[in-house]
């Protein structure tokens, strides 16, 4: 179903903001499928990467290459902000946003909306009024919003950290299926066992650079760097 | 004392039975005060939702430009307008002086830059919240500031009404580029100052009652739509 990568490839990547750098430089091709955790202490730079790689944050220095067409590619991607934007619309009008912005008939468009509310447990909250929603509500929301176009690739900033144990398990499951019809999921999380229970492959970052990387059993089970295990352990690292 | 209690009931009076020269002036200030916003909002609304969405050279002298207008004292603005529009200045030979038009045409300079920088202020802040959201989702311009106006239309509502308020309280202006003619140019505000100065307090208390109403009116809907927000309704 992927028939091409449509994350770009950074090439001595480089961000500064305000004379200081946050990332870089960093050379990064992402393999085309899998489910690729970014890990790292705050301020790292993890959701800068991210955003670089969604094409919403500009280069200081560096390349950005993409394999096909960026509009395009921009076009199959989503994107699910840390600290999620709920439109002051209803939880269904949210929903249906996504769709709306690319001309979906209307009969689809509440199909979809229909069955992503129930998928997140919102079915019965359709008519509010989103901004009013708890914390864990709106990040399923926002999740739900992101998938509904059917990205191709899918890149999501902590979409559990408001959460209770049981809506990230159901989140979880969401994703798990998502990646298993076919799309590219890039993840930044702070939850190790959220980590181990996803990753195919990990990035490690530190210092806005990214530090080490590798499949998944092997880098939980047997980190190369002092760092990592560390951080793995639950030390600080500096 | 007297007078006050003789001027209510005959004001009272007034309204109760619906007096010509009262409805006509009402719906004269409403007129020229409708007109004056429907004008301001075409300019200000547009303007306001640019110059938050936009970044360009000029933004911030234009903010600054818009903020001073705003503060600008109504009577030099009618005394502007009516250089403007007297024989000799530069528009007379329009002979639009001391005519409904002009008295639109100072509400207009007037309550535009208010609309503009309430709408800009509401619209930023929308912005800076929509933002990243919007890029992300390959909004086109054209969607961004749809969705903005649809989102914001409550902010934009009031903005409006903040205008209306403005334009239908107010007197220096119009009673300089109007000239406060009878069954011409005269208004509630303008009669009100007239009435009082001969001494007629009826009318004069009774136009100020439907000022009153229209003004308050105007601030319950402003508090109405405020209240819709938190609750999230429509
Ligand atoms: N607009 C900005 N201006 C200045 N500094 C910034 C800006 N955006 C990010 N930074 C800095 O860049 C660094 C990396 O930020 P980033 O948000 O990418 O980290 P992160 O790994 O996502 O952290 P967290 O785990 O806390 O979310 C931080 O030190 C942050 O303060
Ligand atoms: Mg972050």
């Amino acid at each position: 179903m992927v028939s091409q990568v449509k994350i770009p490839t950074l090439t001595d990547a480089v961000v500064r903001k305000r004379g200081k750098t946050i990332i870089g430089p960093v050379d990064l091709a992402l393999p085309r499928d899998g489910f690729t955790i970014l890990l790292g202490p705050n301020g790292s730079g993890k959701t800068t990467l991210l955003r670089l790689l969604h094409g919403v944050e500009r280069l200081s220095a560096g390349q950005l290459t993409w394999a096909t067409s960026e509009a395009l590619a921009r076009a199959r991607q989503a994107y699910v902000f840390q600290s999620p934007t709920i439109l002051r619309r209803t939880v269904a009008q949210n929903l249906a946003y996504p769709l709306q912005l690319v001309k979906t008939p209307k009969a689809e468009i509440a199909a979809q909306v229909a069955d992503w509310a129930a998928r997140i447990g919102l079915d019965g909250a359709l008519e509010r009024y989103a901004p009013r929603l708890s914390g864990g509500e709106k990040q399923k929301l926002a999740l739900a919003r992101a998938l509904i176009r059917k990205p191709e690739v899918l890149f999501l900033d902590e979409p559990s950290a408001n959460l209770d144990g049981r809506a990230t398990r159901e989140i979880e499951a969401l994703l798990i299926a998502t990646h298993q019809q076919g799309t590219r999921i890039v993840m930044a999380t702070h939850d190790l066992g959220q980590a181990r229970r996803l990753a195919s492959d990990v990035l490690f970052m530190l210092r806005g650079r990214i530090h080490e990387r590798g499949q998944a059993p092997e880098i939980f089970n047997a980190p190369e760097t002092p760092q990592l295990r560390a951080f793995l352990d639950g030390d600080i690292v500096e | 004392m007297e007078d006050i209690w003789a001027g209510l009931s005959a004001a009272f009076q007034l309204i109760g039975t619906g007096d010509p020269d009262l409805i006509e002036i009402t719906l004269r200030s409403i007129q020229v005060s409708f007109s004056a916003l429907v004008i301001a909002c075409l300019i200000a609304l547009p303007l306001g939702t640019w110059l938050a969405v936009r970044r360009f050279r000029f933004r911030r002298a234009t903010i600054a430009v818009l903020n001073a207008m705003m503060g600008l004292p109504p009577v030099v603005v009618g005394l502007i307008v009516y250089l403007l529009l007297s024989r000799s200045g530069p528009f007379g030979v329009l002979g639009l002086l001391f005519t409904p038009t002009a008295m639109i045409i100072a509400q207009v300079i007037i309550i535009t830059p208010l609309i503009a920088s309430i709408t800009h202020q509401a619209m930023r802040e929308l912005w800076a919240e929509y933002h990243d959201l919007l890029i992300s989702l390959n909004t086109s311009k054209g969607q961004r500031i749809a969705t903005l106006i649809r989102d914001g239309r409550r902010n934009l509502l009031t903005a409006a009404l903040a205008g209306f308020g403005r334009a239908i309280g107010e007197v220096g202006a119009i009673m300089i580029v109007g000239g406060n003619i009878d069954h011409a140019t005269r208004v509630l505000t303008t009669a009100i100052a007239l009435e009082t100065g001969k001494g007629d307090f009826a009318l004069a208390l009774g136009l100020g009652f439907v000022l009153i109403s229209l003004a308050l009116l105007v601030n319950l809907a402003i508090h109405t739509l405020s209240r819709t927000e938190r609750d999230g309704r429509w």
